[in-house]
């Protein structure tokens, strides 16, 4: 026979270790949704550490040929401290624009197709070949190579039109947003290539005077 | 023989010029010897070389040089079962027809699906001395008909140009080509949208010389019946286009134009 102490003492435990058992799902329960919550207010982009400032974009129509400019405010680095960076993150959106589902010039890649943007002084503009260095610290014409990536080309569409106004375009918003920039000149993935996807040819220079439109449509 | 010697002893490198004799583009080939030496191979310098130049004769042929875009390996723009390469041939074969019905001498720069690179066929186009060269593409962005014209500078006619600019003592001629184009097009009711580009094939031509590039008549955005490759396979559009273009030459004819620049 069980003395009856021991019987309460018994259900006393086991009535604690029932609570306990359940207070302790509760809590990691608790813990669960707090992680998750956390998750879901976690920052999905970073912090903008640069000052929104408008950019205009030469933006390509594929229904009448045309180059249509598009100011956007966007946080672009300072043309001072790196003009490269601010040229590729302008590219990039422009590139963007074009990756969009309603474009009116699909290109597929977006802004990752923009590898990246040098910007050198422009001989071929300057007066003085043997100053062009000095001259471009200053306020000398510039020559912009744009590096794409090769899936990008890969993945244009073929055609002259498209592919001349993917390239007009680019030179126009190097212009607008950087009036240096005279000329232009494209690699794909670090090396010439003869055209951007059969057509336009990439084994010149632009002259970024050349890209303001010139199409016009009739009917 | 030592002409011959000293040739073969030269450095090899090339500078190709396009060169006009008694009014006849030829292509010529420069080999930059040593100092002092400039071999020109040329079978049509060399046969003036040996014999008296006859005078210059009056064109007798109205030429056309029809040059179909890619074929072979190089397919051009593509989707799924649909080919560039197919659709500027069977243009060209059309335009052919058409043309040769008329009165006009055809030159073609391939007639079958075969690789023909960019230097042959301006070397076609060149050597044919024709009075209009069109250049065929086709493409399913945009709308309508596309033609355009070199962004080079015109420039003065010389005796030699450059290679890659051949096409810029030719420039006036080809913008006047263009609207003789853009006229017949729209005349037949089609949309044409004119530009400028750096296209190399046509950079390169001694002729007045015209890229046409055909795009869906109702836009990338056709509708789900009639999609953009519809489009550009209907016979019917495809006629339309030939025909706009064939009597844009008639009439180019007509005025006497193309053959001087």
């Amino acid at each position: 026979m069980i003395p009856r102490h021991q019987t309460v003492l018994f259900v006393v435990l086991l009535a604690a270790s029932i609570g306990m058992t359940v207070l302790l799902w509760r809590q990691l329960d608790r813990a669960h949704q707090r992680m998750l919550a956390g998750e879901n207010t976690a920052p999905t982009q970073a912090p903008l550490v640069a000052p929104a400032e408008p950019a205009t974009l030469m933006v390509a129509s594929d229904t009448d040929g045309s180059l249509q400019p598009r100011v956007l405010s966007l946080p672009l680095p300072s043309l001072e401290a790196n003009p490269a960076a601010r040229a590729r993150a302008i590219l990039g959106r422009l590139l963007d624009l074009y990756a969009a589902a309603d474009s009116s010039h699909p290109v597929s890649g977006g802004a990752a197709s923009v590898e990246q943007v040098f910007l050198l002084p422009d001989p071929t503009n300057s007066s003085d070949p043997a100053k062009a260095h000095d001259k471009t610290a200053q306020n000398g014409p510039q020559l912009a190579v744009v590096n794409l990536s090769g899936t990008f080309a890969a993945n244009h569409p073929s055609g002259i039109e498209t592919e001349t106004l993917t390239v007009l375009s680019i030179c126009a918003t190097l212009h607008a947003n950087l009036p240096r920039v005279q000329s232009v000149r494209f690699l794909i993935d670090g090396r010439q290539q003869d055209t951007l996807a059969g057509h336009a040819d990439l084994t010149r220079t632009y002259l970024t005077s050349q890209a303001v439109p010139a199409q016009e449509v009739i009917q | 023989m030592r002409w011959n010697k000293r040739m073969a002893g030269g450095d090899g490198r090339r500078l190709r010029v396009v060169a006009r004799t008694f009014g006849r583009p030829i292509l010529a080939t420069l080999l930059l010897m040593s100092p002092g030496w400039v071999a020109i191979c040329s079978s049509s310098i060399s046969s003036n070389a040996q014999a008296p130049p006859a005078p210059a004769a009056p064109v007798a042929r109205y030429t056309v040089v029809l040059d179909a875009a890619h074929g072979g390996d190089d397919t051009g723009g593509h989707s799924g079962a649909w080919l560039e390469k197919n659709l500027t041939l069977a243009l060209s074969v059309r335009l052919r027809s058409l043309l040769a019905a008329r009165g006009v001498t055809v030159v073609t720069t391939r007639e079958n699906d075969s690789t023909v690179d960019r230097v042959r066929r301006d070397e076609l186009a060149n050597h044919a001395n024709a009075q209009a060269c069109i250049s065929l593409h086709a493409s399913l962005s945009g709308t309508g008909v596309h033609l355009f014209t070199s962004s080079l500078a015109p420039a003065q006619p010389a005796r030699f140009e450059p290679w890659s600019t051949a096409q810029a003592p030719w420039m006036n001629r080809s913008l006047a080509l263009a609207g003789v184009l853009n006229s017949a097009l729209q005349h037949a009711g089609l949309t044409v949208t004119l530009g400028r580009t750096s296209l190399p094939v046509v950079d390169s031509m001694a002729c007045p010389a015209v890229a046409v590039e055909l795009s869906p008549e109702g836009g990338a955005a056709s509708s789900a019946d009639h999609s953009p490759i519809d489009s550009l396979n209907d016979a019917d559009y495809q006629a339309r286009v030939a025909e706009a273009v064939a009597a844009a030459i008639v009439e180019w004819r007509s005025q006497g134009a193309g053959a001087g620049q």
